[in-house]
């Protein structure tokens, strides 16, 4: 008891010694720190995406294929129940995502590009740190986002999406071959799904 | 020995998250939310998901301030409401996602969060309210 008043008292005491010695500075501190936020904010998002434009000036050679096949390798890992294996791959996806050219489309296309790439990313570094359910989760916003990336870049081979009526409300996914093997559900449910669009 | 370097890090500055002004791309701002909601989101949500955080004084405690700061940074690295509206349609229904998800499945707000502020925990009921309200926004979208 005695031990837990020591402490107490210590704390408040220190509480107390910061606060006052801190208080003559309080309000320019407090000004300062709005300014270092914003200044924060500012350089945090410039050097990301400067850091995006060097990796993509490096790295022009990657396409819309490598992401594709990345996605293919992920999907492929859900499929058979891998959150290791599938946290590894979002990471590669994540990478390739992330140099992805776009510079040969229109500005417009490229500003379309330029959020899913935002928004895929998020889901792929997401899912390359989450458990299986949360992969899956993310999984259907990122097959959206590579479905509308693919209308834009096109393919070079015949994609097929796929459609389970059972995962949350109804979920689709992308596929190279016309057989269903459900990323959603794994072992548990296999087969459940349907081809609901070839994509040339 | 470990009380002189508890006093020493008291020393040591943190980043505080705190800012009077509220942009006009903030969640509330934009979508006209009802009072009980924003009340609630305010408290359970906007220390680490916007650029105020109301700070208890313990906050001000190292290495209570490096924890939190560290939560803070990533929160809202993850969803910032305060800047809401410079989200693109296609990510704010990423993020509304996750937040009916997070919120559903008890995973936000942090149970870390909770243990202190007990007033941000939500009820079954609050949950469903908000559940529902971001369901709402959600499908104005699509």
């Amino acid at each position: 008891m005695k031990k837990v008043k020591l402490v107490t008292t210590i704390m408040v005491m220190a509480f107390i010694s910061l606060t006052t010695m801190s208080c003559k500075d309080a309000k320019k501190e407090h000004n300062n720190d709005e300014g270092h936020n914003t200044e924060m904010n500012h350089d945090n998002s410039d050097g990301h995406h400067d850091g995006k434009k060097k990796k993509m000036a490096m790295n022009g050679d990657t396409n819309s294929q490598t992401i594709l096949n990345d996605y293919f390798n992920l999907k492929d890992a859900l499929v058979v129940d891998d959150n290791a294996k599938a946290k590894e791959l979002g990471a590669t996806l994540a990478t390739s995502l992330g140099k992805l050219d776009i510079s040969k489309f229109t500005d417009a296309q490229q500003s379309e590009l330029k959020d899913i790439i935002e928004d895929a990313t998020e889901h792929a570094e997401h899912i390359s740190e989450s458990p299986i359910a949360h992969q899956r989760e993310h999984f259907k916003v990122l097959s959206k986002d590579i479905t509308d990336m693919v209308a834009i870049t096109g393919t070079q081979v015949k994609l097929y999406e796929q459609f389970c009526p059972m995962y949350d409300g109804g979920s689709a996914w992308l596929s190279m071959s016309k057989d269903i093997k459900n990323p959603y559900y794994g072992s548990k449910m296999l087969n459940c799904g349907k081809v609901q669009k070839e994509i040339n | 020995m470990l009380l002189v370097a508890f006093v020493g890090i008291q020393f040591i500055p943190t980043t505080r998250n705190q800012s009077e002004v509220v942009p006009k791309t903030d969640f509330m701002l934009v979508n006209d939310v009802p009072n009980d909601i924003k009340n609630k989101l305010q408290v359970s949500c906007y220390d680490c998901h916007s650029n105020n955080t109301i700070y208890p004084w313990y906050n001000k405690v190292q290495p209570v301030a490096w924890f939190l700061e560290d939560h803070i940074k990533e929160g809202k690295a993850e969803l910032n409401f305060n800047e809401w509206d410079d989200y693109s349609n296609r990510r704010k229904n990423s993020k509304l996602k996750s937040i009916i998800n997070q919120i559903e499945n008890g995973e936000m707000p942090l149970w870390s969060y909770t243990l202190i502020h007990k007033n941000a925990l939500l009820s079954t009921g609050e949950k469903e309210l908000i559940i529902g309200y971001m369901k709402q926004i959600k499908d104005s979208l699509n």
